[in-house]
């Protein structure tokens, strides 16, 4: 059976809500969103979800080929001012694409380089990370493993708290933070290594532990269980195509590469 | 009271250093002909407290603000809002940059006249660090420390809504009223810019009336300006103009602030939209969808 390594990732990622039971679950960005929408009609069926403007749906909407709004499952109304009172109350997980993680989990969307007061390059601003990082549980998609993106120091502006011991609240401890997976074209990581520092879980088929060490700017922890990750089922597979009928999840990664890896990419 | 009035005369209220909110979301329901009008005005150093989009990113480059109070500015099918970005790139403006949460509980603190709202928000993360002026407290009721989010008093507010009558009752027909109705409490003087003006009797219906998430002593000032969102949306009248989107973003990084106000801005709304295509087009623009 053949599969992009879009859908490979797509189907790893699926599985951060496998166990969440009736969460808001947040995919920002095509690939995020098409993962939390094949959990919710897979693997965890009470999933909740928006129709990413201001409704709560019981199904899932397209994320391609989707003409309007008129006519989609609607649940209940979700402003963004109500979307905040979920996020408060701790119900939610949200699977983002931050441009910078660092060795604690932290992440930036806000801006690299330069100073605060004139940015090398201005990128998005904190948005809801900052109030995510601290209420609800939180996973991370990264498109290109590269130590661009896992950097070796701090993020250049740390917008999410993570497991850094210095910046941790006075009356909080690390285990208040809830940070749970990584999903990268390389492999799948969470927290959960010596002091809740990043550990590789699987690597995708034909990738090797060097390959994502190269590719990280921060030492690595490795599961005691390290295993390949789960390729995507039948099933799985059409379910994606279901909801991705013009195949835009082609598009979002360079090439379009195949699912199983045929050649070891050297470091960025 | 009859509350209509021009831009003009709406906009007369606001003084150089003043703290303007404006409504809408990056995109989506701005109150676009009143920035514009702003944008003719020789008023200068103004705090801007917004969910951004193209009215941020206007004003930063023609030169109108000090600073800005921000969580994002985007035009969301172009993440980064390009004259926003040229302005932080460049040093041109201060900012003070919050969770999106923590800007609408700093519009909540000024609606309820509190000085500050406790929350976790911002705790461990460099919005605590690079804001100084935004506290961490110690509570009276636990242990733990709490970001104590200040009022974002705001002296005039600007929001974009679907209709209202003279006496400023506004419907906002939209799927997401956003946080307009926070703007318009917390703004000392509110002035609403709206596309359609109806009869106090249309909001007899009860649906109608359920559109209606301010009162209408909030709103000191109404202004009748049908396609008075555009470039924004205003759905359900129209949708947001990608292509006009576009044109800025080529203008604004070829020939900065001048080229895009030679081309566009004109000497009023009507010049304007005689510029981007007419009314009519305006109201044909599709509606987005996510």
């Amino acid at each position: 059976m053949r599969f992009s390594l879009a859908e490979l990732m797509v189907c790893a990622a699926s599985r951060v809500f496998d166990d969440d039971g009736e969460v808001l679950a947040t995919g920002i960005g095509l690939l995020p969103r098409l993962a939390a929408s094949l959990a919710m009609l897979t693997s965890n069926t009470d999933l909740m979800m928006t129709d990413s403007q201001s409704f709560i749906l019981s199904r899932p909407n397209p994320v391609s080929g989707f003409r309007g709004h008129s006519g989609q499952a609607n649940e209940n109304w979700m402003g963004f001012s109500r979307i905040f009172d979920n996020v408060w109350s701790g119900s939610r997980h949200a699977l983002v694409g931050p441009s910078q993680i660092d060795r604690f989990g932290q992440t930036n969307i806000s801006a690299l380089g330069g100073t605060y007061a004139a940015p090398k390059v201005q990128l998005l601003g904190v948005r809801g990370f900052p109030g995510n990082s601290i209420c609800h549980a939180n996973s991370f998609f990264v498109p290109k493993h590269s130590k661009r993106v896992f950097v070796e120091r701090e993020c250049d502006v740390v917008c999410s708290i993570g497991y850094n011991p210095e910046r941790l609240p006075r009356g909080y401890a690390l285990e208040d933070i809830d940070i749970r997976q990584v999903i990268t074209d390389l492999c799948v990581m969470d927290f959960a290594g010596p002091q809740q520092h990043a550990r590789v879980v699987s690597l995708h088929p034909g990738v090797t532990l060097d390959e994502v060490r190269n590719n990280t700017g921060f030492d690595l922890a490795v599961s005691d269980t390290l295993a390949e990750t789960a390729v995507p089922t039948t099933e799985q597979l059409a379910v994606i195509a279901q909801l991705d009928p013009n195949n835009t999840r082609a598009k979002q990664l360079k090439d379009d590469p195949p699912g199983v890896r045929v050649s070891e990419r050297g470091p960025a | 009271m009859n509350k209509l009035v021009s831009a003009e005369e709406a906009l007369s209220v606001i003084r150089d250093g003043m703290t303007v909110g404006i409504g809408g979301w990056g995109p989506r329901r701005k109150p676009m002909a009143l920035i514009r009008a702003l944008l003719r005005s020789d008023v200068r150093d103004l705090t801007i407290v917004a969910y951004g989009g193209p009215d941020v990113g206007l004003l930063c480059a023609a030169g109108k603000v000090k600073r800005v109070v921000f969580a994002f500015v985007s035009l969301d099918f172009m993440p980064l809002e390009p004259a926003f970005r040229h302005a932080r790139e460049q040093g041109a403006i201060e900012v003070t940059e919050v969770d999106e949460g923590m800007l609408l509980l700093g519009l909540r603190a000024a609606a309820w006249g509190c000085p500050f709202i406790p929350t976790a928000i911002g705790l461990g993360t460099d919005v605590i660090r690079n804001a100084p002026h935004i506290q961490v407290v110690d509570s009276p009721y636990d242990d733990k420390e709490w970001v104590a989010m200040p009022a974002l008093n705001l002296d005039v507010a600007l929001v974009h809504a679907t209709r209202s009558d003279t006496s400023g009752t506004c419907e906002i027909a939209s799927p997401d009223h956003y946080m307009d109705d926070w703007f318009v409490r917390a703004g000392k003087h509110s002035i609403v810019s709206v596309d359609e003006l109806v009869e106090r009797d249309y909001f007899h219906d009860a649906e109608v009336a359920r559109r209606v998430f301010w009162e209408r002593n909030c709103t000191q000032a109404v202004v009748l300006q049908p396609g008075g969102a555009h470039p924004t949306s205003n759905d359900p009248l129209y949708g947001f103009d990608v292509s006009h989107f576009k044109r800025y973003a080529e203008l604004i990084s070829e020939a900065g602030f001048t080229g895009w106000a030679e081309a566009y801005l004109g000497e009023d709304e009507t010049a304007y939209q005689q510029s981007v295509g007419g009314l009519d087009s305006i109201r044909a623009l599709p509606l987005p969808v996510y």
